[in-house]
């Protein structure tokens, strides 16, 4: 019941964690059984009907609901404690974000367990995802459980890049926030801009499926590409917002293993914001085969090559922060630099497709496959396991076994190179995307048997990090406050932190704080200034606030007198509502109106009102 | 308990000053400007290309009956509710001064209207009133365009017509109930100048709103084919 009600930031954190890892596992599942049946040729695991089900709900559940929502559980639980604030800015809207999730990640992941799951690919590209090709409710799940889960996305995002804005302690400026809260708040604009363009597509959609519009009915004249690029407009977009998290959690792992300052930091920050900004401009380069013309495949191949520019500067930015620094190998040091190994493929053969003629002999063959996978699971996932391994000492006061987490870390390097990297040569060799079987004869036998073990051995890496995620938790060793002497103000409140977090805001003086204490050698070069302490002064008085030290105090909340957000179960009936109003619809095509009715009615009722019961309370209990 | 004494406590610090919901509503409405531009630009992509009429601009003759269909925009009508609209921003930024300022005295020699000024009730009743003459607009609008022959299926004009206008239409409807519990807030209490920040909120959503109607009411009416 606790954590039904809570508005923590930590335990909405540590929630999105812990439902993320599921899904990750279940979306792993998918990838294996695909692989169970792509291992030899003309497999017979699954007819085709059920193969599409899989790779679609692979792809859906591993970008919407295991790597989207691992980064969301970062910015839950990081952001605050990073930026010396007490909580999100709005914490009851953080738990109807996290609640949204769940509700549209189980709803949009219970038909594969009856074979009904949405089959048009993670994609859904109209008109193939309309109601005359896609006739029955597999696709309505996938229509519906994006746009809840896109409400949960937008929620969220207001959410972060209000608190960045807003509730930066006392002389934290931008140009001194660490790594990862930069990379999260170009992450939350990209979000805010690239959502409602989905939403928008997934309405048409909508329509066409329920109410006969003629968005998507090339019959009555519609653009056939007008989905794709809807959808890509956001779909780029989107691969930054999985990937930058991961880049911000490593720009943290790095400098603190190094023990050395992260190399460039303003240049890391600009290059995440022009990796944000570019990545609008080059939706179309997933739609090279289409006949654009020319002009239109000159432009989009030439932004596409630019966006090369900034992620390398991160590379070597990454590489020149190791550079002559005492390098201290953690378990989460390893995944990081596994990252700038494995990106560093993907972000090349990426290279490889950003020319369109290139990319005409790749598109739609297991190269994509492979590129992608480099970038999602070389960059993004590496950069998460290492925020796991770096992080989880903050969140459960343990340190993650390190010898487990080796293991782990060379068993997940090696299956997934053997599982992606042969992806390269079948693809090259011609063999499609999303096919459930293949002939023999065609060169690809090998190369798929090498992936499939290569997919195999991934359970068992999964399997052993899952474990000691779980047995860490009890019986890991105590990791004290800052267990290795990272720079940052998360570290300088006890783990796990108290509900309040800071029991004194700290005043902030440099980049990275807590070295100023421990280690000022290592920040002599860098500015030091009280810029912003006395208006926040001005605003509220000292009281609440000391200059920068280490807080060991262990009394609650109220021994304090630090006013906290009280419990409410509102946000989970809002967002149980919301979810029920959009499952009502797939109902309505059956002729089934009575349920359909009484869900949409119901739950807009629902939501409505527990909104306008929250609304009208407030936050705070005032005693 | 007042904002002051919460402020006294620390706990309300913010980097800029500004309350946080003054920045999530921009936010917000960032991703508001997107939404719409979607659905401009499809009603654009797919001017023109409707297969089978009404269209908005020229009448249309059906080759299989002969039957005529008129141009479907009635330009005079939508101008006449784009003046209600715009007039509801003036009434909101009205509304807005008179509950900054209620409490203050009025000047010795102010005539009605200047007391007329400080009535946030009537500024908040005038915004509703012009929101939802508005919404009466476009459902006089709606159903004289299902008479006329032209329905949400009936082609990319109607689909992209309607789910435009719709939302746009559901925009105000959401702004109407929005100020309508504000109007509410201020029979059960008086809205108090402590309060200003939450109709200064609404407003932004409620001219944001109208912002965008104008960019419709180019795009769409007065832009011909």
């Amino acid at each position: 019941m606790d954590w039904l009600t809570t508005t923590d930031h930590k335990k909405i954190g540590t929630l999105y964690l812990h439902t993320s890892l599921f899904f990750f596992v279940l979306g792993g599942i998918e990838a294996i059984l695909m692989r169970w049946q792509l291992m030899r040729p003309n497999g017979t695991v699954f007819t085709a009907e059920q193969f599409n089900q899989l790779f679609t709900m692979h792809g859906t559940t591993m970008v919407f609901l295991a790597v989207m929502p691992l980064s969301a559980a970062f910015f839950n639980y990081l952001i605050p404690l990073q930026i010396g604030a007490r909580d999100v800015a709005f914490p009851r809207l953080n738990a109807f974000s996290y609640w949204v999730f769940v509700l549209g990640g189980i709803f949009i992941t219970l038909p594969i367990f009856v074979w009904a799951a949405p089959d048009g690919g993670w994609f859904g590209y109209a008109p193939l995802s309309g109601r005359t090709y896609s006739p029955g409710p597999n696709m309505d799940f996938w229509v519906l459980g994006i746009q809840i889960l896109g409400i949960s996305s937008l929620a969220a995002s207001f959410n972060f890049a209000t608190t960045v804005i807003n509730l930066r302690a006392p002389g934290m400026n931008m140009m001194r926030m660490p790594m990862f809260t930069w990379m999260s708040f170009v992450t939350q604009f990209l979000i805010i801009l690239s959502f409602p363009v989905v939403t928008i597509a997934l309405v048409f959609l909508q329509f066409d499926r329920f109410f006969g519009t003629t968005f998507y009915q090339i019959s009555a004249g519609a653009d056939p590409l007008l989905w794709q690029h809807l959808f890509w407009i956001f779909g780029h977009p989107e691969v930054y917002i999985l990937i930058l998290p991961a880049f911000g959690l490593v720009s943290e792992v790095l400098p603190t293993n190094s023990k050395k300052p992260l190399f460039g930091y303003p240049v890391m920050a600009y290059s995440g914001i022009l990796i944000g900004f570019l990545g609008f401009g080059v939706w179309a380069h997933h739609m090279f085969a289409v006949g654009m013309g020319p002009i239109a495949d000159t432009v989009f191949g030439l932004t596409t090559m630019l966006i090369a520019i900034p992620t390398g500067v991160k590379i070597f930015n990454w590489i020149f922060t190791m550079w002559g620094g005492s390098i201290r190998f953690t378990a989460a040091m390893k995944f990081a630099i596994a990252l700038i190994a494995m990106f560093t493929i993907g972000g090349i053969s990426g290279i490889t497709h950003s020319s369109p003629p290139s990319d005409l002999q790749q598109t739609d063959t297991y190269y994509i496959v492979a590129h992608f996978h480099y970038v999602l699971f070389g960059g993004a996932i590496m950069g998460i396991f290492a925020g796991i391994y770096h992080y989880f000492p903050k969140m459960y006061g343990r340190k993650m076994n390190e010898s487990l987490g080796t293991v782990h870390f060379w068993l997940n390097l090696i299956a997934m190179n053997l599982t992606f990297f042969p992806m390269h040569f079948s693809g090259m060799l011609g063999m499609p995307r999303r096919i459930y079987t293949y002939d023999a004869g065609q060169g690809w036998e090998t190369f798929n048997m090498i992936s499939t073990i290569g997919a195999f051995l991934l359970a068992p890496a999964t399997l052993i990090f899952v474990y000691n995620f779980f047995r860490s938790k009890k019986h890991g060793e105590v990791a004290g406050p800052n267990p290795w002497d990272a720079p940052t103000l998360e570290w300088s409140i006890p783990s796990p932190p108290p509900e309040y977090n800071f029991a004194k805001i700290p005043m902030v003086s440099s980049r990275y704080p807590l070295w100023d204490l421990t280690h000022p050698e290592r920040t002599s070069e860098i500015p030091h200034t009280q810029s912003g302490w006395e208006d926040a002064k001005h605003q509220t008085g000292e009281h609440d606030m000391a200059p920068m030290h280490i807080e060991t105090e262990t009394k609650t909340a109220k021994e304090l007198g630090i006013p906290m957000p009280s419990s409410t179960i509102k946000p989970f009936f809002v967002a149980l509502g919301i979810v029920l109003m959009f499952a009502g619809l797939v109902f309505l095509p059956k002729g089934m109106h009575i349920p359909a009715f009484a869900l949409m009615f119901g739950g807009s009722a629902m939501w409505i009102g527990f909104l306008y019961a929250w609304l009208t309370t407030p936050l705070e209990d005032h005693h | 308990m007042s904002a002051s004494s919460a402020e006294a406590h620390g706990h309300h610090y913010t980097t800029t000053g500004l309350d946080n919901r003054k920045i999530a509503i921009w936010a917000f409405i960032g991703s508001e400007c997107m939404l719409f531009a979607s659905l401009i630009s499809t009603y654009l992509i797919y001017k023109g290309k409707s297969v089978v009429g009404p269209f908005p601009h020229t009448p249309w003759t059906d080759p299989s009956s002969g039957k005529v269909y008129p141009a479907i925009l009635n330009i005079p009508v939508t101008s006449a509710s784009t003046f209600v609209l715009l007039m509801s921003s003036l009434a909101m930024v009205l509304a807005l001064a008179a509950v900054e300022n209620k409490g203050k005295p009025l000047p010795p020699g102010s005539g009605w209207w200047d007391k007329a000024l400080t009535s946030s009730k009537l500024w908040l009743w005038m915004t509703c009133l012009l929101g939802a003459g508005f919404l009466a607009f476009q459902a006089y609008e709606f159903t004289s365009f299902v008479h006329e022959g032209l329905t949400i299926r009936r082609n990319l004009f109607g689909s992209s017509f309607f789910t435009l206008t719709g939302f746009h239409g559901a925009h105000v409807t959401a702004g109407v109930i929005w100020l309508g519990t504000l109007l509410a807030i201020d029979y059960k209490r008086g809205l108090q100048p402590s309060d200003a920040l939450n109709v200064d909120i609404a407003a932004l959503y409620w001219h944001f709103v109208d912002v965008v109607w104008i960019a419709i009411f180019t795009l769409l009416y007065l832009i011909p084919d």
